[in-house]
Formats: structure tokens, C-alpha cells, sequence
């Protein structure tokens, strides 16, 4: 029991993460129907930025953990969603309105681009930071019993994230960008008869997406304390999986695939065989396809003719 | 206005956007090159690389500046802003015959023109099993319109089916290649059986999550697949039962046909091996492409529901695009199985599967001679690059996303049907 507890809590901390990297994508293909294969890569370049910032802060005689972190969110995600739309202007605007798969060869470029760029300007070793968030609680902890044991980053994680969702939820379903946003998804083409910018907002999306996994890449680097150049492939395929798995283009669908990758990869690990966490992942990605062709909470397409 | 004064305008409206390019230069070069973390006595300590990053906002400043320019001189710049560039058109057909002749004759030719250059042989080697590859996916991705990204499963099952069944078993070569390819095509159906009604971008991802999990399963599998450290000395193919090999036991190559032996022969024969299977392959592609079942997968790939309100079976033509790819992949595993004496699980990685669907999508969907020129390009441009090999993959990524602005239908665009009616103009 305790021990499904602890693994329920690893699982959701990994899942929030997920989440975040996941929404990206979604609301990428949500507008401009394509997948973008550099997103793990914004997320590792992200962690970078957080790798240097947090050792800036620290050799500049900051203390204060609480500052440290909040100044490593905001720069992180100032820097990060710069890289987004520079990413979005080079590699694909130019490409809107050719054939379909054209952006999806031009991201692999990028994608290769990102990590042999950060390979040479930052090194290929891997590169770590002291923890600077210890220490957690030890739920229903008592005489010879041993529970859960949160720790203080993981709650951290968890709460920035729903956090993080809150905000987004209201800003997307609220405010006049999110309305445009939403509109862009519908109809670019009407969009442009009323006089938006669409490569505006299409620019906007990108930097948010990168600005959310920006929030990943630092909580994921308060987390493990490790990161390398590599890590934007792996966190960037299990990010897509989870996009598709809760219905590719919705954003909750997102936040609840990444949740059940999360869990599962956790369960999984501790149950079964740490080896084939991520062969579960997918096997469980294509038989809930096969029973919902449109993910978890998406919109099955209706084709007209 | 006077033409002063539009230039004038024009000087300040280019200044205003370079220097726009060099904050957004500086601001990503910031984090990357102005800064990095070296391990320092106690734990990483930052290094300050200024001069570095001058140089770069510099040369985005300058950079943005020609660029505008250039597009301006020859007129590119409105153009692209207007409205969306049509598919460029497909030139005649006539000129590409001659130069897929060309091409093949190039091929056949090429040991002979490159006589002991055995890296030469060695890289068309290469580059002739990505011809292959390409081929076989562009059936898929070309003609059917089914986005594969997990194309290297396949490959996979080739290899390694050959791989065992040589080491355990001690079938030969051309005894395994049609077993294999049996194979591959067997996981094709089955994977493709449930998915295959997804759309498209659903069965990407499901495709891409297959070729993940053969990886992982050939990783962790070690009782049957050596795990990490993959099969070894798998034996090299045979020229009708003749092995190639220094003379010992039994007839070779070389004393059956009475010549000195010497190791270049083996290199020159494995490329005439793929040269043929290769355009084996071309040959089947094309011949299908006019059978009912190819123009079945061109027009399933131009309108599904049109095909359904035919008639077609929509599944089952997928599927049979699908195995026919599969069923090509694992052909060209054999092959490198063969060829490379060693196999892991290293050489079958995602950036396979998108190294062979670049192959394609920069060749030109559906174009057969267009995968020949990028597989080229792909292979050749690495191989150039070895004098500095830190940048190597640097470039190769920017190159994969330059060709595709330049050139958005691939470097020969061939979308149009292999049949169509006479008179009727067919849908671009």
C-alpha cells in the first residue's frame, strides 16, 4: 500500500512534467496541424538555460532558494520562448502552405540542429547541480511504519504545475488572445478575412508552448540535477505520446496523457520491469487508439466530402 | 514619392529588421554561446564567452541585412508573402527516364570507374542500401500517403531475422531473404491491422511507437538478441553457394573463377548484390504502381472517402502498401546484416527512421529518382564533412531545413498519378 502511494506520487510528479512538455505540442498541431519535432529539444535547451542560470545565481552569492528558483523560472522561460519563435520563424513560417510533411522534415533538421548546437557551445558531458531543494515529509508516518515520503521538489513540481494550469486554462478560455488563438485553430483563412495576424499568433503559440516547457526543463532540473544534451529526445517523444493519448489539439487531453504516462512508467518500473516501462507506454498508447482513434478527451473528426 | 525617398525608407526599414534579428541573435545566443558551465574545483562554474557572442549578433545583423537584400534583387520577397507557392510542376517525364538511365548506367559502372578505391564502393554501398530503403517507404509515405515513423522496425526484423537464423541455424543468405522479407511483411499486417484506421498524424505516432518498441525489445531481450551488444560474425553472403573468402577449404569465388584473391573482390560484389536488389525493388515498385492495386494506393492517398463510395476496400489496401513496405525493409536488413558481419540495436534508432523519411520527403514524394539524389545527398554530405566532424551534424541539420524552404515538394516533385485518364486533367 505505501508503496503504491509512493509510486502513485514519483508517477505524478513525471506526469506534470510530461504534461507540461505535451501541451506544446498539442497546441502547435491544434493550429497549424503539424508535429513539431524540435519541441523535446526547446525543453532541453531550456533545462540548459537553467543549469546556467541556477550556477550564475549561486556563484553571484544568492542564498535564498526561493528567490534562485524564481529567478531561474522567469529568465529560463523569457530565454526559452525567444528560442520558440526564432524556431517558428526560420523553420516554418516559410514553409506554411506547402505540403504537409514539409515542416515535419524541416523540425527532424532542427531537432538535429538544437542538440549537436548545444553539444558544441555547452559540451557534450553531462552536467549536474547540488540539490537545492532537500528535504520532504513522510506521509502518516509513525511508530514502525513507513509511508509515502514526499519530498519538498516533488510538492514543488505538483504545485507549479496545477498552478501553471490554472492560469493557462483561464488565459486561453478568456482572455482576447486566447479567443484568437482558439479561432486560429478553426479557421485561419476567416481569421485573416477579419484581420488578424495569423503568423502573429501563430508566433505567440510557439513561444507558449516553449515558455511552458521552459517551466519543465527547470523543475526538471531541480529534480534529477542531472541533464546532458540528449534528454530533449526521449522527454519529447513521451510528451508527443501523451498529447495523442489524451486527443491530440486538446489541451486537458494533454495534461491527463501526460498524468497517465507518468503513472504508468511508475508503476510499471516498480511492479513489473524497470526495462520495459516505455514498450507498456506505447503498447498502451496503440490499444487505447484502437478503441478511441481520437485519444482520451478528443474530438473524433468528422470528414466531409 | 521620389525614388530618394523610397530607398531611403526602404535603407531604414532594413536597418530596423536586421537589428531586430540581432536582439533576437542575442537573446538566444545569450544562454548558448555567451555563457556556458565548465566543471570548475567545486561543482560547474560559469565562462563568459563575449567575444563569441559579438561575433555572432554581428554576423545575424549583417547576415539579416544581405539576406533582405538578396530577396529583394530578385524579386523572392513579395512572391512568398503573397499567398502559398504552388507544388512546383513536375518536368517532362521524358527527361527523367533518361536521367534514371543515366543514373543506373552511372551505377553499374561506378567499381570500374573508381577501381581500388574501396571507399568509393563502399559508401555507394551505403548509399544504394538508403536508395532501397527510401523505395520501399516511399510506397508507403509516397504513395499511399501513410506517414510511417517507425519505418526502421522493419529493417529491424530483417536484420536480426537473418542475423539468428545464420548464427543458429546456419541458413545462408538467399535462403533468409525471402524469409525475412516474409516476415518483416507479417509484422507489417499485424501492426497495420488494428491501426491502419487512424488518421494520419495518430498513425505516426503509433508507427513511431512500434519502431520503439522492437528497439526496446531487441535491447532487453538479451537471451535471443545479445541485448546491447547485438549478433555477431554473422557470415557474408555467397555468389551462388561460392563464398568469398581467401582460398582454403572448398571452392571460392575467386578459384572457381580462377582470379587472385584479394579482399576489394567482396566489396565490389556486395555492391553489385544491393546494386541489383535495389533496382529489383525499383522495378516492383513501378510495376505495382500501374496495377490495380498501386493506382488503388495513389487514390486512396489523394481521397479516402471517394475510394470508400467506390468500392475499395480502404484497409486493405493500406495494409498492402504497408506489407509491400515492410516486406522491402527487411529485404535491406538482410542485407546490412550481411554486409556489416555485426548488428545491435545502436543501428536501429529513431534518427533511422528519420533519416529514411527525409530520404523520401526531400526526394519528392513518390519520385523514385528523387529518393536516388537525396539518399546521395543525405550519405555524401556527412561523409564530406568528416575534415570537421564537430560541425558535421550541425550542418547536416541546417541543410535539412534549407532544402525544404527552398525546395517544399522535395527536389523532384512527382505527385501526379501514375495513371491517369487521356483528356482528363489530373488533380495536381
Amino acid at each position: 500500500m505505501s508503496q503504491a502511494l509512493q509510486q502513485l506520487i514519483n508517477g505524478l510528479t513525471l506526469g506534470a512534467v510530461y504534461g507540461l512538455i505535451a501541451i506544446g505540442y498539442t497546441m502547435v498541431y491544434g493550429i497549424i496541424g503539424m508535429i513539431n519535432f524540435a519541441h523535446g529539444d526547446i525543453y532541453m535547451v531550456s533545462a540548459f538555460i537553467a543549469v546556467t542560470c541556477f550556477t550564475l545565481l549561486a556563484s553571484s552569492g544568492i542564498s535564498s532558494v526561493v528567490a534562485s528558483i524564481a529567478i531561474t523560472l522567469i529568465v529560463s522561460i523569457a530565454l526559452t520562448s525567444v528560442f520558440g519563435w526564432t524556431v517558428e520563424r526560420v523553420g516554418y513560417r516559410p514553409l506554411r502552405g506547402s505540403n504537409r510533411l514539409a515542416p515535419l522534415i524541416s523540425s527532424i533538421g532542427i531537432s538535429i540542429f538544437l542538440q549537436n548546437m548545444v553539444q558544441l557551445t555547452q559540451g557534450a558531458r553531462v552536467k549536474s547541480i547540488p540539490p537545492m531543494v532537500t528535504g520532504g515529509v513522510s506521509l502518516f508516518g509513525g511508530e514502525g511504519f513507513h509511508g509515502p515520503y514526499v519530498s519538498y521538489v516533488q510538492l514543488l513540481i505538483v504545485a507549479v504545475t496545477i498552478l501553471l494550469m490554472i492560469a493557462f486554462t483561464l488565459f486561453i478560455n478568456k482572455t482576447a488572445f486566447g479567443r484568437q488563438q482558439r479561432a486560429c485553430e478553426q479557421d485561419q483563412r476567416m481569421m485573416q478575412f477579419l484581420g488578424y495576424n495569423v503568423d502573429r499568433i501563430i508566433a505567440l503559440t510557439f513561444m507558449i508552448g516553449a515558455a511552458l516547457a521552459a517551466v519543465a526543463g527547470v523543475m526538471v532540473t531541480l529534480y534529477y540535477g542531472v541533464i546532458d544534451f540528449s534528454i530533449g529526445f526521449e522527454a519529447g517523444i513521451k510528451a508527443f505520446t501523451a498529447a495523442v493519448l489524451g486527443g491530440i489539439g486538446s489541451i486537458p487531453g494533454a495534461m491527463l496523457g501526460g498524468v497517465i504516462i507518468g503513472l504508468i512508467e511508475a508503476f510499471w518500473s516498480a511492479y513489473l520491469s524497470p526495462e520495459y516501462k516505455d514498450v507498456a507506454t506505447f503498447v498502451i498508447l496503440i490499444v487505447v487508439l484502437m478503441f478511441r482513434p481520437s485519444g482520451l478527451l478528443g474530438r473524433p473528426e468528422v470528414e466531409k466530402v | 514619392m521620389s525614388s530618394t525617398a523610397t530607398q531611403e525608407m526602404n535603407l531604414h526599414f532594413r536597418v530596423r529588421d536586421a537589428l531586430g534579428a540581432a536582439v533576437v541573435a542575442g537573446l538566444v545566443g545569450l544562454p548558448m554561446l555567451g555563457l556556458t558551465t565548465r566543471d570548475g574545483a567545486n561543482g560547474l562554474e560559469v565562462q563568459t564567452r563575449w567575444a563569441l557572442l559579438g561575433a555572432f549578433i554581428v554576423i545575424a545583423f549583417a547576415g539579416r541585412i544581405t539576406l533582405q537584400m538578396l530577396l529583394q534583387r530578385f524579386h523572392l520577397f513579395s512572391k512568398r508573402r503573397l499567398r502559398a507557392r504552388p507544388v512546383p510542376e513536375v518536368t517532362g517525364n521524358g527527361s527523367l527516364v533518361w536521367a534514371g538511365a543515366a543514373c543506373v548506367a552511372f551505377a553499374v559502372l561506378l567499381p570500374a570507374l573508381f577501381a581500388g578505391n574501396r571507399y568509393v564502393v563502399d559508401t555507394a554501398t551505403t548509399v544504394l542500401i538508403y536508395v532501397m530503403l527510401g523505395w520501399g517507404l516511399n510506397v508507403v509515405v509516397g504513395l499511399a500517403g501513410l506517414l510511417d515513423l517507425g519505418y526502421v522496425a522493419f529493417y529491424a526484423v530483417g536484420a536480426y531475422t537473418y542475423g539468428l537464423l545464420s548464427t543458429h541455424f546456419g541458413l545462408g543468405f538467399w535462403q533468409c531473404l525471402p524469409i525475412a522479407g516474409g516476415l518483416a511483411a507479417t509484422f507489417g499486417v499485424v501492426l497495420g491491422y488494428p491501426t491502419l484506421r487512424l488518421r494520419g498524424d495518430y498513425l505516426a505516432i503509433v508507427t513511431l511507437g512500434f519502431g520503439e518498441i522492437i528497439r526496446l525489445v531487441l535491447v532487453n531481450w538479451g537471451d535471443v538478441t545479445g541485448g546491447p551488444n547485438g549478433i555477431s560474425s554473422i557470415p557474408k553472403p555467397t555468389f551462388f553457394g561460392l563464398p568469398m573468402q581467401a582460398p582454403g577449404e572448398g571452392p571460392t569465388f575467386a578459384s572457381v573463377f580462377g582470379l587472385d584473391y584479394s579482399p576489394g573482390q567482396r566489396v565490389v560484389f556486395l555492391y553489385y548484390l544491393i546494386l541489383v536488389l535495389a533496382l529489383l525493388t525499383n522495378l516492383l515498385v513501378s510495376r505495382l504502381r500501374r496495377l490495380p492495386v498501386g493506382r488503388a494506393w495513389e487514390a486512396v492517398r489523394e481521397d479516402e472517402i471517394a475510394c470508400k463510395a467506390m468500392g475499395i476496400n480502404v484497409t486493405n489496401v493500406k495494409l498492402s502498401a504497408f506489407a509491400t513496405g515492410a516486406m522491402l525493409a527487411g529485404f535491406g536488413g538482410v542485407f546490412f546484416a550481411a554486409r556489416q558481419g555485426f548488428i545491435s540495436p545502436e543501428s536501429f534508432t529513431f534518427s533511422e527512421s528519420a533519416t529514411i523519411l527525409a530520404i523520401v520527403v526531400l526526394g519528392g514524394m513518390g519520385s523514385q529518382l528523387g529518393v536516388v539524389l537525396a539518399a546521395s545527398l543525405l550519405v555524401i554530405l556527412p561523409e564530406l564533412g568528416r575534415d570537421f566532424s564537430e560541425y558535421r551534424m550541425l550542418l547536416f541539420g541546417v541543410a535539412m531545413v534549407f532544402i525544404m524552404i527552398v525546395r517544399p515538394g522535395g527536389l523532384i516533385s512527382h505527385r501526379r498519378a501514375t495513371v491517369s485518364v487521356p483528356g482528363v486533367e489530373a488533380k495536381p
